[in-house]
């Protein structure tokens, strides 16, 4: 536990360092461009899944925000 | 803005390429200044619409219609509005939380009004089940100053016996070319419940009518004795922290924390928790069945960290995400989540989906009370809180029309499966099916124009 705080941020600043030479030039942005790539490629699909698991399940959120919406839980 | 372009490339020498792309340039430049003071405001421009319906039916249980329409305006100035609007309907039978017994029972409905009949063996459902709601947000995406986004949102939700209304707002930072971006979301929301026949008294009792009463306004009295209140509210605060970054060419990862705080009334009115003696037999007590309205505290803290990765192989496209969610009720849940998109021909793409959810119970959760045990401060039977696994597997189709709109249509199938948290049973209940399992299908359909 001494030496936890100082490993974890060292880790994290080189996650940081690591992420900062990571990615591409704008114009190789093809693919990530298209729909298909986006982090939510379909936002109505992941609404409804939501709904569903929200209302049959004990967690929700962790793509977005958990919070309220209905009285189905 | 195209004809602007065009125009100012005759005025170019044939052969000069530099003149030419610095008149493209300060067209579109003239175009984003002109968009920016005079359509900004012209709300009759630049519009695109998705929409979907979705089906969803339980073997014998809830069945589920929901459609949504959601309205997206792009400005040239790079703000972002976004309008949904959400209608569902519920109708259908869903569990009580009361025991299965070897006799046939019979409950009160949550409104005090009227009475149905469980069958012997059968896992007591409430059949009453039944709404009907109306969902609006509104988003506002604006670029706020170099390299940040800001994002704000309105909720309102609103069925027959609830209604919810949330904010939100959140800050994108993006930096190293756009190739990372860290964000920073809060929203609060808070949620009444107005169940009709009020909400019950904690730990009460549940008054069925076995022409014990003298008459109805004995009956009603009783009844009315384990009601306190016509609503109760509760109040969520939800933090998000979130980092994408693109890895490559193909590749991009996001990884989010969220801190979930609710409190309020988070019971749910409809759901009771059985009493039986050691041949598993539900107890009588003050003339009635000991089927007792639950309770749950009144303050929840989740903690959940959310993991994704998406990869574009040739001619197909990964995405594969886990979450892992502890809360201070003592659940903790894990969520796989896998789709691969294959394009087939130029046009269009199927999707194999699979989804693993696997949760452990709540430390207040009981399939039934012993008469041997204490009363617990918190209780409740509902399976939602119960330990089970669950599984979704789907097929979605997509395809592009003529006219470059998109079509998918998505056929999926969700089970749960509960786990005994117990071990043994007494009586009547040792073989017994004493947890509700769920088997469910849905059908969405989606058209983007």
């Amino acid at each position: 536990m001494r030496y936890g705080k100082p490993v974890l941020i060292i880790s994290m600043l080189a996650a940081l360092a690591g992420c900062s030479s990571m990615g591409v030039e704008p114009w190789e942005r093809d693919l990530l461009a298209k729909q298909h790539m986006a982090i939510v490629a379909d936002p109505l699909e992941a609404s409804l899944d939501d709904h569903i698991y929200f209302s049959k399940e004990a967690t929700s959120g962790g793509r977005s925000f958990a919070g309220g919406g209905c009285g189905c839980n | 803005m195209n004809t602007q372009t065009k125009t100012t490339f005759k005025t170019c020498p044939k052969a000069s390429n530099a003149c030419q792309a610095i008149a493209a340039a300060s067209a579109l430049l003239l175009g984003h200044a002109a968009q920016a003071e005079g359509d900004f405001w012209d709300f009759s421009k630049d519009w695109s619409f998705d929409s979907a319906v979705l089906y969803y039916s339980e073997a014998d249980r809830v069945q589920a219609f929901e459609a949504i329409v959601s309205a997206t305006r792009e400005t040239d100035v790079d703000d972002k509005f976004n309008f949904k609007i959400t209608l569902d309907s519920l109708t259908g039978a869903t569990p009580l939380g009361a025991v299965v017994q070897n006799t046939e029972q019979t409950f009160t409905r949550p409104s005090g009004n009227g009475q149905y009949t469980v069958a012997a063996g059968e896992i007591p459902l409430d059949d009453t089940f039944r709404d009907t709601r109306l969902q609006l947000n509104a988003q506002w995406t604006k670029p706020a100053w170099s390299g940040v986004t800001t994002s704000y949102g309105l909720h309102f939700s609103k069925e027959f016996d609830y209604l919810s209304l949330a904010g939100n707002g959140s800050l994108a930072w993006e930096f190293n070319q756009k190739n990372s971006v860290f964000s920073l979301g809060l929203s609060v929301a808070s949620d009444t419940f107005s169940p009709y026949g009020g909400i019950p008294v904690a730990h009460s009792q549940m008054v069925v009518d076995r022409v014990q009463f003298a008459d109805d306004d004995a009956y009603r009295a009783a009844f009315d004795a384990t009601r306190d209140r016509a609503d109760d509210t509760k109040q969520t605060t939800d933090l998000l922290l979130g980092w994408t970054q693109v890895v490559n060419r193909s590749t991009i990862m996001q990884f989010n924390y969220s801190y979930s705080s609710v409190n309020g009334y988070l019971s749910d009115p409809f759901k009771v928790y059985s009493v039986v003696d050691n041949t598993g037999t539900v107890i009588e007590t003050n003339g009635l069945y000991a089927h007792y309205y639950e309770n749950r505290p009144d303050s929840r803290a989740k903690h959940s960290i959310f993991g994704q990765v998406k990869h574009h192989f040739d001619e197909s496209i990964a995405d594969f995400s886990l979450r892992y969610m502890t809360d201070d009720w003592d659940i903790d849940s894990q969520t796989v989540d896998y789709k691969h998109l294959f394009y087939v021909g130029e046009n269009s793409y199927i999707e194999p989906q699979f989804r693993y959810y696997q949760q452990s119970a709540a430390n207040f959760y009981l399939p039934y009370l012993l008469d041997s045990q204490a009363q617990p401060e918190f209780a409740s039977s509902d399976i939602r809180l119960g330990e089970f696994t669950a599984y979704t597997l789907g097929f979605k189709y997509g395809w592009k029309t003529d006219s470059g709109n998109d079509i998918a249509v998505r056929l999926s199938y969700y089970q749960q499966t509960p786990k005994d948290v117990l071990g043994n049973h007494p009586g009547q209940l040792a073989n017994a099916e004493i947890y509700p399992d769920l088997d469910a299908f849905f059908v969405q359909f989606s058209y983007s124009f």
